[in-house]
């Protein structure tokens, strides 16, 4: 395994305006590569305007043991959703 | 020039092509990583995308209503025109890397200058192409200069592939007949104006990767003549078993 190629975490922003998501993974050496290669893997059908690569180790996940702490607080708080509000028409993307 | 000389020139650039594309599609699935086999399959579609668009082209000037299919699989051996660099075996990852590189270079130049061809057809399907190219070749230059600059073992390996398959270069400048009468016309590319800055770019990417051109090799040619090397049969059979054995089939 120690062979192997880092993992590197894609993000791609489908057009101007819109965030970058997350499309997936892929290996590579460095960022160049990495960029090129999610540059192959993820945006070759017409996804993307632009690329973020980021290598794995350096996100911080959060420990599914710790969900019931982190998330399940706010399943009955439903009202911090802004659901409540009529929005007027011409508000478009909310 | 007559619509067959116009036709024998477009096969001359889009045989090759076709052929490096045929090259990489042998490697779909049998890359050395899943990343660099779709980056690879990847340039073998943008390849075979221009060669449509040049055989789409050529078949409209060919006598007897050829199609496109006609002008891609139904030729001999000896009627391809592709330079031999192209039809050279992928051998291992260092081969498949430098021959890239050594077309890549050539190619860029090449659709550089077609884009100001008195065809407007080629100078069309030129202008499309430059982009995908000028990625191929920044590809397979990184390339070089990862394995070049990389492990005793991949410099060993891409020098080896760089000093069997240099020899083959000089060939792209080749200057045949077809091609005199279409720089003549202003519809072809002089490509002995190409030469000086071939060499300075391939140069320039080889000295970051450490890579030394061979000196004084004996240069082979005839592929562009339609003499080709003894991979090309091969090769063409893999190609054309389709359309041979079912003929005038599509999908």
């Amino acid at each position: 395994m120690k062979k192997n190629w880092p993992l590197w975490e894609v993000f791609v922003r489908s057009k101007n305006g819109l965030e970058h998501r997350h499309f997936g993974s892929l290996h590579a050496a460095d960022a160049e590569m990495a960029l090129e290669n999610a540059r192959d893997v993820y945006t070759r059908r017409n996804e993307g305007v632009s690329i973020w690569v980021v290598e794995s180790k350096y996100i911080t996940a959060s420990n599914p043991a710790e969900n019931g702490e982190l998330f399940e607080p706010a399943k009955d708080k439903v009202y911090r959703h802004p659901t409540f509000y009529n929005l007027p028409d011409e508000v478009k993307h909310m | 020039m007559s619509n067959e000389q116009l036709y024998n020139y477009i096969l001359g650039i889009a045989d090759n092509n076709l052929i490096l594309g045929q090259r990489l599609g042998e490697l779909c699935g049998h890359g050395p990583n899943l990343e660099t086999d779709i980056a690879l399959t990847n340039i073998a579609l943008d390849l075979f995308g221009q060669t449509r668009s040049y055989y789409q082209y050529a078949a409209t000037l060919s006598e007897n209503h050829k199609t496109e299919d006609d002008v891609a699989f139904l030729r001999t051996e000896r009627e391809y025109k592709n330079a031999l660099l192209v039809e050279q075996p992928n051998t291992h990852f260092g081969y498949v890397i430098a021959r890239q590189f050594l077309f890549d270079v050539f190619h860029y130049l090449f659709v550089e200058q077609l884009q100001q061809s008195k065809d407007e057809t080629l100078s069309a399907i030129a202008k499309k192409a430059i982009k995908e190219v000028s990625y191929h070749k920044r590809f397979s230059g990184d390339w070089v200069k990862r394995l070049g600059d990389g492990t005793s073992e991949s410099h060993k390996k891409i020098q080896e592939a760089v000093h069997d398959l240099w020899p083959y270069t000089q060939e792209l400048f080749e200057i045949t007949k077809t091609d005199t009468l279409a720089i003549d016309e202003g519809v072809g590319v002089n490509l002995s104006e190409l030469k000086s800055k071939y060499q300075e770019e391939v140069a320039e990417v080889f000295k970051e990767a450490t890579l030394t051109i061979p000196e004084n090799p004996f240069f082979q040619k005839g592929g562009k003549q339609g003499i080709h090397s003894e991979h090309m049969g091969y090769l063409l059979a893999d190609l054309q078993y389709m359309q041979r054995t079912y003929p005038n089939m599509n999908w």
